[in-house]
């Protein structure tokens, strides 16, 4: 029997699953120790703020306007951040490896040029927008929107969330100057680590309600055991 | 159990031996050549070694970005410290001039030093970016002596893998590899944006280490140590950042 997700992209979907919940968890840890965004090189509470969220922190040195201190938890997240990235980013090799090797993008992600017309593109936005289930040919192959959001993911989000973040390493900004300086400074490649894990977030939650649309068991149950149950189920 | 599922089975347990074996011997390479940190005995060790081996092997000389004189943070932010105390008071009084740094351990001759001695140093500037963990950071222009010639002076031993340094604060207390001890931009600073190193700063005496996160710049330095193994300081993990939660190395 053919799996509607091969093993490989079975396992590494529920990897990187793990680690984004972690890497989610720990990074808003660690913003909320100084929830101030700047663009440049430097950065801090006597410099002008490109923006700031309106959250309290877990330390005084930024005035919140929140009476209190969050606790300050940066330790652990730090420690379990770095980790769930090496976890993500070694995944996700083995992911793009065989992605290319077994043909995965160009025949399941690459959108037929006829399905990139403006007329096909806006019906498929059309029926999201109208929450409606899809066909049963949607079981067993991706449609137009969820070909390029998970392209976009791939090949763009997860690409510059790493660069982002490894230029915000002093060590890796000694060494490779120029992935610093092309992001505008460190502080601004911290902004824009900020940027597109929101984005990252926004994919994860239109994910997870695209799915219950499409009938939550028989998705779940694809993406688990490779198997497509019956049309029925979720009518 | 059918032939297919059993020939399975032992291509599945040779490839484990074979995985564990490599492991077993990249471990024993990794620690041989100094890879793996003293803090990895946690359960995020395989992410600390994985990131300090990793970045051992790419930045072991890479140099930390100089910026222009216009790129100085004015004024530069420093995060609040806890009272020093009257001892440190009455040093400053003196104008530190009875400040020692002492440096001792695996050295050919032990030596103590005031920030007077170090000045007389052939002294070394530089404008370098200090992060701190919590995000913020500024830009600023050190000045110091090169702890490589500090080092000199006293004479390392071949054996010496790590070098300590001890703060006036006596919970802060950190060490770095060879790698950084050794390297041009770590500085025994004594000096700031072209004038005395303010207290708030670490004042009269802050080790730069520019590749690595504020929090491994300790300030206030009354003591150095060089050592070949971490074991006897504090609970072994080669600094207070760990006893804390934080990692030992902070380059990120």
């Amino acid at each position: 029997m053919v799996p509607r997700h091969t093993a490989i992209v079975r396992v590494t979907h529920w990897i990187a699953t793990l680690c984004f919940f972690a890497l989610l968890v720990s990074g808003t840890e660690i913003v909320i120790s100084h929830p101030r965004f700047y663009w440049g090189e430097a950065g801090n509470v006597l410099t002008p703020a490109l923006f700031t969220l309106p959250i309290p922190a877990s330390r005084s040195t930024v005035r919140t306007g929140y009476g209190y201190v969050l606790p300050d938890q940066n330790g652990w997240s730090r420690y379990l951040h770095f980790q769930a990235a090496w976890a993500v980013v070694l995944t996700g090799l083995v992911y793009a490896v065989s992605g290319l090797l077994t043909r995965h993008f160009r025949e399941n992600l690459l959108p037929a040029g006829a399905d990139l017309s403006w007329r096909a593109v806006s019906s498929s936005i059309a029926s999201h927008l109208r929450f409606k289930p899809p066909s049963e040919a949607e079981d067993w192959s991706y449609n137009v929107l969820q070909r390029l959001a998970y392209l976009s993911v791939v090949f763009v989000l997860f690409p510059l969330v790493i660069w982002t973040g490894l230029a915000m390493s002093p060590a890796i900004a000694s060494a490779f100057p120029f992935a610093v300086t092309v992001l505008g400074g460190q502080q601004s490649a911290r902004t824009i680590h900020f940027v597109v894990s929101v984005f990252l977030l926004v994919f994860l939650l239109v994910h997870i309600v695209m799915i219950c649309v499409a009938g939550f068991r028989n998705r779940m149950r694809a993406m688990i055991t490779g198997r497509v149950g019956t049309h029925k189920e979720h009518a | 159990m059918s032939n297919l599922s059993r020939r399975k089975w032992i291509t599945t347990g040779l490839a484990a031996t074979a995985g564990a074996s490599g492991l077993a011997v990249a471990a024993r390479l990794a620690n041989r050549y100094g890879l793996i940190p003293p803090d990895h005995g946690s359960m995020y060790g395989p992410g600390e070694t994985l990131t300090y081996a990793s970045q051992r092997l790419l930045t072991r000389y890479s140099l930390a970005r100089e910026f222009p004189r216009s790129q100085i943070s004015k004024p530069p932010f420093a995060n609040e410290v806890a009272p020093l105390g009257e001892p440190f008071k009455r040093l400053q009084a003196g104008a530190f001039a009875d400040w020692r740094l002492v440096v001792d351990g695996m050295v050919a001759r032990p030596a103590s030093f005031s920030p007077a001695e170090l000045r007389s140093y052939p002294s070394s500037s530089q404008i370098t970016h200090l992060a701190c963990e919590e995000g913020w950071s500024f830009i600023a222009e050190w000045t110091g002596v090169p702890l490589l010639h500090v080092l000199n002076v006293v004479g390392i031993l071949p054996q010496a893998r790590y070098v300590v340094y001890f703060s006036f604060q006596s919970d802060w207390w950190d060490s770095v590899d060879m790698a950084d001890a050794l390297h041009p931009q770590t500085l025994v600073t004594y000096g700031m944006n072209g004038g005395g190193l303010p207290v708030g700063h670490g004042g009269p005496l802050r080790l730069r280490v520019p590749r690595q996160l504020g929090y491994k710049s300790v300030k206030y330095i009354t003591r150095l140590t060089v050592t070949d193994s971490l074991k006897g300081f504090g609970k072994g993990l080669g600094s207070a950042s760990p006893e804390g939660g934080y990692a030992w190395y902070a380059g990120i």
